[in-house]
């Protein structure tokens, strides 16, 4: 370890002295990079911070991005990364925001002197690792992203409506999976309980197929909806959908299935014993 | 032990199992409610598991046995007030509850026991009021 030491002092030496080449040749590139999403002034604060945190765990002679000395840089590359994938930046830009620190310490450094470039190349290492760091904490990112939209679509797309006093519809748009259908069942159930709807309408015109999957799914939501003493209709039953549930074995039982929703909910009304009358018209037999 | 409530309106029993069902607690109520339907000659059992957190298969079949027991005495069970959370509980266990009528409310259990409401000999005294089991056409009326 003694040698990665002294390495560390050598290019840690030279990081005090150039801070301000290196500070505005790394600005420079990450500037560049951006493409003008980022202001100058932002990418500047943003660089030299890096740049302290960096300059004091190469001080301490670490390697290693684990250590309590580095708590400081990993939080800033964190905060980095975490901000551009947010916003919408590539993989490699975010990267390259680490990367071209190289470059610009690179351009300072004596080619003719062997023992400083041994140390810039122990330096090549440790910002390798930054990059890896900044590159999983940005994926990181992303997938907390895309578990929050994911979130956010749930809510979005199962809305339980009032069709009628006693009668409430559930469109379901979008392919069912496990985790939709709990999220669907769970809000008929508890609207059923809410609004004391001793009828709800599953209206399946916007679930692109329906396989066995689906109908299991379908088929719990209604026996649970009984078991609390409500009657469920299924209806939006599309003629491709009705001859795969066939084809597929599928069998819904004794449950109402209807091929529209206006269907669904006449039957509903009739059976909480509303009569839908068409006035005569003048005119008319 | 604890003890489950059976209270008589008119010709329905409710009850509304306030408490933790255990083992004994069911048979009880089991007995206690066969015996006041043979006394009271009631068509309708509501029973209320509003307050019930925790349905497993033994309050299941405990549910079920009643129901099928009162089919005997030719009373209707009608199970009122399951929590969505319970529902879809029993429903991944696979347990449906056959035979047991079910409603969102006691209210609705009334009027569903009103609907099938059958003939009983306590009931034929009010024949002549026009109120009950004989229609006009009946030829007794």
């Amino acid at each position: 370890m003694t040698d990665m030491s002294t390495a560390g002092a050598r290019i840690a030496g030279l990081l005090h002295e150039r801070h301000d080449e290196i500070v505005r040749q790394w600005a420079d590139a990450v500037t560049y990079a951006a493409k003008g999403r980022l202001t100058v002034a932002e990418v500047q604060s943003q660089v030299s911070e890096m740049y302290g945190a960096l300059a004091k765990l190469v001080d301490s002679g670490s390697r290693d991005l684990q250590v309590p000395e580095a708590a400081e840089l990993r939080a800033v590359l964190a905060e980095l990364s975490r901000s551009r994938a947010r916003r919408g930046f590539s993989p490699s830009e975010t990267s390259i925001a680490v990367l071209a620190l190289k470059d610009a310490v690179q351009s300072q450094v004596d080619t003719s002197d062997a023992g400083l470039l041994a140390s810039f190349l122990w330096f090549s290492r440790l910002v390798d690792e930054f990059a890896l760091f900044t590159f999983e904490t940005y994926s990181r990112a992303r997938e907390e992203l895309i578990v929050e939209q994911g979130e956010q679509m749930m809510e979005l797309s199962t809305p339980v409506i009032k069709l009628w006093d006693g009668v409430v519809g559930v469109p379901l748009v979008g392919t069912l999976d496990s985790a939709r259908a709990q999220v669907v069942m769970e809000k008929l159930l508890q609207t059923l309980v809410d609004t004391g709807s001793a009828y709800a309408i599953i209206d399946i015109t916007g679930v692109p197929a329906v396989d066995t999957q689906v109908a299991q799914h379908v088929l719990k939501t209604v026996m649970a909806a009984r078991l609390m003493g409500a009657e469920c209709v299924i209806s939006g039953i599309r003629p491709q959908i009705a001859q795969t549930v066939v084809s597929l074995g599928i069998e819904f039982g004794d449950i109402v299935t209807k091929a529209s929703l206006a269907d669904a909910l006449v039957h509903t009304l009739r059976r909480s014993g509303i009569e839908l009358v068409r006035r005569a018209q003048r005119g008319e037999a | 032990m604890d003890r489950v409530p059976v209270l008589k309106i008119g010709d329905i029993l409710l009850v509304s199992i306030q408490v933790d069902m255990d083992d004994n607690t069911a048979l009880a109520l089991q007995d206690t409610l066969t015996e006041r339907i043979v006394e009271t000659s009631a068509h309708g059992v509501i029973i209320d598991i509003t307050a019930l957190d925790i349905v497993d298969s033994f309050i299941g079949r405990m549910l079920s046995t009643i129901a099928s027991v009162s089919r005997v005495l030719d009373a209707e069970t009608v199970v009122v007030g399951m929590r969505p959370a319970v529902a879809i509980t029993l429903v991944e266990l696979g347990l449906s509850l056959t035979g047991v009528r079910t409603a969102l409310n006691v209210e609705r259990a009334m009027e569903l026991l009103e609907l099938s409401r059958p003939a009983r000999a306590s009931s034929l005294s009010v024949v002549g009021d026009g109120l009950d089991v004989f229609d006009d056409d009946s030829p007794v009326a």
